[in-house]
């Protein structure tokens, strides 16, 4: 929305319903587009989305969760908030994945929830849930508004608190007669938060101790975490690596907030990462952490994590920094101040090139692991999803693509086997590691961004969880890819019980009650296609980024493919197994 | 000096609905565990404090001190370092006293600056606002004579005046 449509929503002032007031709201914070599902307790704000002149879009989807995570494949693609919208109780509860979703990877979303009317709270009422109850340890902030007249306040806070220090989901539960009181409607600029600050706490006194840190080091690493995305630090923090020379690795959540294909990347660390990311963080006697936060599939044991490294710690929340590794220098604030601080103070010392000089063999070695022990598959009958995700990344090569994953191997290969090259185009459910979450998300993203060619990725398991939104795709003519990678088997948790439970399958085996998905897409009036060999995969992936409609691509892989390198659950991130070309296991260490 | 690993956090807070299970459910759902919480209005009538006793490492109480700090309807938080600070518990306790125990019962409690508030014929009620640990060493006199129920309303706790310099709640700096 242009910033003068958003002065005029700004301007209006009236008398009107609640519902009203919401729409109007809305509008003021510039939302262009929301997601959502009518019911009883939100009925008046449905009422007044066709009763008055409005130029929100709303999109109507197939189930609650769907509409969460539209929001959020939106709001991560795009930057701005996502909105999602649910009735009471069962419409409301079908939010909390994606709210989850959203605390746990930081996205900005809004959830709108009706509420049963205030005079029937608390007493079991007809589709009555406590939502803000319910939501409580998942949301940066919730609101169950209790006046008509506060609506319009506390829809700004929302959008406030969503979108500014760390982002997060902010949820507003509205009772159903609040919505049909008439109001005096005004926009309200000003906050009354006396606990929140838009002026986050900064700590930028530790800029000197870091460039010391960093003049001191030997093997210096740059570990990024999502935050860089969220913080829109990725110039700087391209600057900063090139001033520094040394090598950066990029955890799940920050694909792409460091190009794959710089000369310092060295892509993925942890759990699947790159035997080379995880080696250069194991050898390393600094990380500079910038926006990431030490999670566990990232550094493995933690104790074992990075074990002679000094840590030098940016984020935006004081509560990351120390959380699960000490940190020696604490850089606390907005990364766009932060990131050229320290290039500033660093470039700025007598002895730099002394230091890049002294850190050269480092960085040598680093680029030759990365030389000698690439991400690689093994070709046999069968057809590999690698060269599937392979084969999309050369045919979309040098156009604007978003790349969206369910949850599992595919999700893993798609970030080993991808080249992203930068922010936003990358979209995945990492912290709270949400099957289902691809479908949605990929729709989110591509309404956000229409001109982009929007591939999902997506395992059988993960897509049989949302589905049902491709007739949300197919009514809005929303022309994602979604490659089902159709092994037949919830293959991560296959994975797990080959390598670590004695190859007992566990409830884990789907063959036999998969529907035919090209009957299914078809039905749902997709684009279906399907491949099952190499010599198969290149015409329709053609032919599906042609097409631009929605489309469902069955590949039929191998499903004893499994994702290497790994380090197993509880090992140290350096201790990584592997499958060697003569198929025995190997140790691979530092 | 307090016991090693035992904290006081005076929280304050925006007088809301929902606030005490905001903060309360952060303790749990981050593992710590709360030993005794008191909630009451300030000078404001908008603003509560909460104060909050836990038993937990330095590191935990910095980590619990940051995420009370990211809760919006938490305007700031204080960690309530015993030397610098009075605390203060108020406990009602109904002691067994027969007629050849009273006096010496309510002797005892004239030591404590306890108050008998009512009597029946076999048993005194006291109440007594005092330092948590005397009302502690209160109770453990009292207990040979019996003690039918007992309750305490959790610690409260204030900067020293001498201290604060007329300052209201100075907040306490948590450095990484």
């Amino acid at each position: 929305m242009s910033s003068t449509t958003i002065e005029q929503a700004r301007q209006r002032t009236g008398r009107m319903l609640g519902s009203e007031a919401i729409i109007r709201s809305l509008e003021a914070e510039g939302v262009e587009i929301c997601w959502g599902i009518p019911g009883g307790a939100i009925l008046p704000l449905y009422d007044a989305f066709m009763a008055i002149d409005h130029s929100i879009e709303h999109v109507l989807v197939r189930h609650e969760q769907g509409a969460g995570h539209m929001a959020q494949g939106y709001a991560r693609a795009t930057g701005n908030v996502g909105v999602c919208i649910a009735t009471s109780g069962p419409g409301a509860t079908n939010l909390v994945t994606p709210i989850a979703d959203a605390f746990l990877d930081s996205t900005p979303l809004v959830a709108i929830t009706g509420q049963v009317p205030t005079h029937l709270i608390g007493t079991d009422a007809f589709q009555e849930a406590d939502i803000t109850g319910i939501v409580m340890p998942i949301v940066k902030h919730s609101f169950l508004v209790q006046r008509a007249e506060d609506i319009p306040k506390a829809i700004h806070e929302a959008f406030h608190i969503a979108s500014t220090g760390r982002p997060g989901p902010v949820l507003v539960d509205i009772p159903k007669d609040l919505q049909l009181t008439e109001i005096d409607f005004a926009y309200v600029e000003a906050v009354d938060l006396p606990g929140y600050s838009a002026e986050f706490p900064r700590q930028l006194d530790g800029v000197d101790a870091a460039a010391e840190l960093i003049a001191q080091a030997r093997k210096p690493v740059l570990y990024v975490g999502g935050g860089v995305i969220n913080g829109e630090g990725s110039d700087d923090l391209i600057l900063l690596a090139e001033a520094l020379q040394v090598p950066v690795t990029t955890t799940l959540l920050a694909k792409g907030a460091f190009p794959d294909s710089h000369p310092l990347s060295v892509q993925m660390p942890g759990m699947h990462g790159s035997k080379y990311a995880n080696w250069t963080i194991h050898r390393s006697d600094l990380l500079i952490t910038v926006g990431a936060r030490f999670d566990d599939r990232v550094t493995g044991k933690l104790d074992a994590f990075a074990p002679g490294a000094k840590i030098i710690h940016f984020d935006i929340d004081p509560a990351e920094i120390s959380k699960n590794r000490t940190a020696d220098v604490a850089l606390i604030g907005e990364l766009r101040t932060t990131l050229p601080a320290l290039r500033d103070a660093v470039l700025a010392r007598a002895d730099n090139a002394e230091r890049q000089e002294q850190q050269g063999d480092w960085l040598r070695d680093v680029q030759g692991w990365r030389r000698d022990n690439p991400f690689r598959y093994k070709k046999g009958e069968k057809l590999k999803p690698q060269y599937v995700i392979e084969a999309f990344g050369k045919a979309l090569k040098g156009k604007d693509a978003i790349w969206v994953t369910g949850v599992g191997q595919h999700q893993m290969w798609a970030a080993q086997f991808l080249s992203i090259d930068g922010p936003r185009r990358w979209l995945t459910s990492g912290g709270l590691g949400t099957m289902g979450f691809g479908v949605p998300a990929a729709i989110g993203a591509q309404q956000g961004c229409p001109d982009a060619y929007v591939v999902n990725f997506d395992g059988d398991g993960c897509f049989q969880m949302t589905l049902q939104e491709l007739a949300t795709a197919v009514c809005y003519d929303v022309p994602v890819i979604h490659a089902v990678m159709n092994n037949g088997w919830l293959g991560m948790v296959r994975q797990w019980q080959e390598l670590f439970h004695g190859e007992r399958y566990s409830e884990t085996n789907l063959f036999g009650t998969i529907p035919d998905f090209v009957k299914l897409a078809d039905a749902y009036g997709c684009l279906a296609l399907r491949a099952e060999t190499e010599a198969e995969v290149d015409a329709v992936v053609a032919e599906a980024i042609a097409a631009r409609r929605p489309t469902v691509i069955d590949f039929r892989i191998d499903h004893e493919e499994k994702v290497y390198p790994m380090v197993p659950s509880g090992a140290a991130s350096h201790e990584m197994i592997d499958q060697a070309w003569d198929n025995d296991w190997i140790e691979e260490g530092v | 000096m307090a016991t090693p690993g035992h904290h006081t956090l005076s929280v304050l807070v925006e007088n809301r609905p929902g606030v005490l299970s905001r903060v309360s459910g952060l303790f749990s759902r981050r593992g710590f565990n709360i030993e005794s919480l008191a909630v009451g209005p300030t000078e404001r009538h908008d603003r509560s404090v909460i104060t909050i006793r836990v038993d937990c490492t330095r590191h935990s109480v910095e980590q619990v001190v940051k995420q009370l700090d990211k809760l919006i309807d938490v305007i700031h938080v204080l960690e309530v370092l015993p030397d610098m600070a009075i605390e203060r518990e108020l406990l009602l306790v109904k002691v067994q006293a027969d007629a050849a125990h009273r006096l010496e019962i309510m002797r005892m409690a004239e030591v404590f600056n306890a108050r008998v508030v009512d009597a029946g014929a076999e048993s005194l009620l006291l109440e007594c606002v005092e330092h948590p640990d005397r009302l502690a060493a209160l109770e453990e006199l009292l207990s040979p004579y019996t003690i039918v129920e007992a309750v305490r309303t959790g610690r409260v706790a204030m900067t020293r005046a001498s201290i604060a310099n007329g300052e209201s709640r100075p907040p306490l700096r948590i450095v990484g």
